[in-house]
């Protein structure tokens, strides 16, 4: 879609939502023209010895190996207390970066992002172990998201139960790479799950588990957000972002396509993919 | 109004900023939990899908030792005037030493670039990976001392009052090490070529410290200028394998050992513990690009 097709007076423009003065709400996170560049090492190697060799000896530097991957392209908005904020957009906009640069795990190019406090991004997927017993695996990912031991033993036993691993026998004292992979995904959400947060970004962690489990998470993630301050929530699925989101931030190709209310901004979405 | 200006006047700060270094410090401490959780979970995963499980923490460097002894001690020749109640508490000592330093700058060198995915899901302080790849180098030695100690009994090297000096001597190197693992961290983090590089340099230093051979000795007989031995024998690992052997063993290698060898071991950790930690700090929010 050609951007002109906005209309600019309905304030969907990107940017638009940057406030007033005499504007009353708290801002949480503040993205002030974000850019993130990945460098990727070895990607335009056609991959023999012989032809790593032939660049040697041609002198190219190292570094005209390196390609670069502007994943966000000057990224501005203002998030406040008390919204839920829906990233949408296709497979490789930037929706997932853009989550990690407002957590301040991935360095910005340009730009800058402010928050209030700590963001935290929903996930424990990498502190976990396969080769660890499900048990050592919870107090791992407790400590790993900046849990105490305190606060990790008194909730050990509710993070087991709402993971259901222990409903047909005693699973939670085997390693995790025995569990089925419904089994390892319903564990790590409930570890993630089990934290509160100030700001909660959740990357499409609703896909989990059966019925009954998907059932619960989603009950878990309407506690979250009441005791978050802001939520972002990435998903492909427009009936979740409908259901939960009151704005919706719409990215392609890295850059801010829309940014408005959720009914304005998921319609003109499902328009231009045809949904 | 601007962006800048909205967001100071609400107090937000700016995301992924590099604390300043006392309250880097202090973060790192509350995190201590963390650290050593996350060591002791890499060191039983390491064996955990072989059959004989953790006895392999102390069967893999009773085979190292079992393979320098062999080569350097029966093939080679090469270890000076010593018998073998002597020459094998020496050579088990320096490997095992040796290994130490050398595991903690090869799991430094990954302890950002193997784990960018850990680095870009959770918030932490980073200086976290590389501390804890050196205490789980720490507790690995830990096992390693049993059968340490099981030799110098064996060989007949009892218990003396310079036993205690091992306490001392392995915290300056925990200290040397985890210094040198978090130097590179860092530069492995920007050059991944490193982990290719890394096996040749450590070879090289483990040849020139004197692991399996007395390197006093050898030196005094050979044509090497003279500072040249005396940079080799100032150098970490033969340090800190000296101070190792000067308190565990007895007998004629136990006398060589100067004094000036506990300034050194004190020299190297606070210059690589300080050094390597501000080292770090300083690129604390480039780590996660890659």
């Amino acid at each position: 879609m050609a951007e002109s097709d906005i209309p600019s007076e309905t304030g969907l423009r990107p940017g638009a939502g940057i406030p007033s003065e005499a504007d009353g709400r708290i801002p949480t996170v503040v993205a002030d023209d974000l850019h993130i560049v990945y460098r990727v090492y070895g990607a335009s190697a056609r991959g023999n010895a012989t032809s790593a060799l032939r660049r040697i000896l041609r002198r190219e530097s190292p570094a005209s190996r390196v390609r670069e991957v502007h994943a966000v392209r000057g990224v501005t908005f203002v998030a406040y207390r008390g919204e839920a904020i829906g990233l949408i957009g296709s497979n490789g906009s930037g929706k997932s970066t853009l989550l990690r640069a407002i957590a301040g795990l991935l360095p910005a190019e340009r730009g800058r992002v402010y928050t209030d406090g700590q963001p935290s991004l929903l996930g424990v997927n990498a502190a976990l172990m396969n080769d660890l017993t499900g048990e050592r695996n919870v107090i791992l990912g407790g400590l790993a998201m900046g849990m105490t031991r305190e606060q990790i033993r008194s909730r050990y036993q509710q993070i087991v139960d709402f993971s259901g691993i222990n409903e047909k026998g005693d699973f939670i004292s085997l390693p995790m790479r025995t569990y089925s992979s419904g089994m390892q995904a319903r564990l790590r959400f409930s570890i993630a799950a089990a934290k509160d947060h100030d700001v909660l970004m959740i990357d499409e962690a609703l896909a989990t588990g059966d019925k009954s489990f998907r059932r619960r998470s989603e009950q878990r993630i309407r506690e979250l957000r009441s005791e978050a301050g802001t939520v972002f929530l990435v998903s492909h699925n427009n009936k979740t972002i409908r259901d939960t989101c009151d704005r919706v931030l719409w990215l392609e190709k890295g850059e801010l396509l829309m940014d408005g209310p959720a009914d304005q901004v998921l319609k003109a979405y499902e328009e231009e993919t045809g949904k | 109004m601007s962006l800048a200006e909205l967001a100071a006047r609400h107090g937000l700060s700016v995301s992924g900023a590099r604390p300043s270094l006392g309250e880097y410090a202090r973060q790192l401490w509350s995190r201590r939990h963390f650290i050593l959780a996350f060591s002791q979970a890499k060191l039983m995963a390491q064996y955990g899908q072989a059959r004989l499980g953790q006895l392999w923490q102390v069967v893999t460097p009773l085979l190292n030792a079992c393979v320098y002894f062999f080569i350097f001690g029966l093939v080679l020749k090469g270890r000076g005037g010593m018998g073998n109640s002597e020459y094998i508490p020496f050579l088990v000592t320096g490997v095992f030493v040796f290994t130490f330093t050398q595991n903690s700058v090869m799991s430094g060198v990954k302890a950002i670039s193997g784990n960018l995915g850990l680095v870009r899901a959770l918030h932490f302080p980073r200086a976290s990976l590389p501390i804890s790849f050196s205490l789980q180098q720490l507790q690995q030695l830990l096992f390693s001392m049993s059968v340490l100690v099981i030799v110098m009994l064996g060989f007949q090297h009892w218990p003396t009052w310079t036993w205690f000096a091992v306490v001392p001597a392995l915290l300056l190197q925990l200290l040397f090490n985890t210094g040198l693992a978090l130097v590179m961290a860092r530069l492995g983090s920007n050059t991944p070529d490193l982990a290719q590089l890394m096996p040749f340099i450590l070879r090289t230093w483990m040849y020139a410290s004197g692991v399996m051979f007395p390197l006093r000795e050898k030196l005094d007989g050979s044509d090497v200028p003279g500072w040249v031995g005396d940079i080799m024998q100032a150098n970490p690992a033969a340090v800190y394998m000296d101070l190792m052997r000067y308190a565990l063993m007895h007998g004629s290698y136990h006398d060589t050992v100067p004094t000036s060898t506990w300034l050194w071991a004190l020299g190297w950790a606070v210059v690589f513990g300080t050094g390597g930690f501000v080292y770090f700090w300083k690129a604390e929010e480039q780590y996660g690009r890659g």
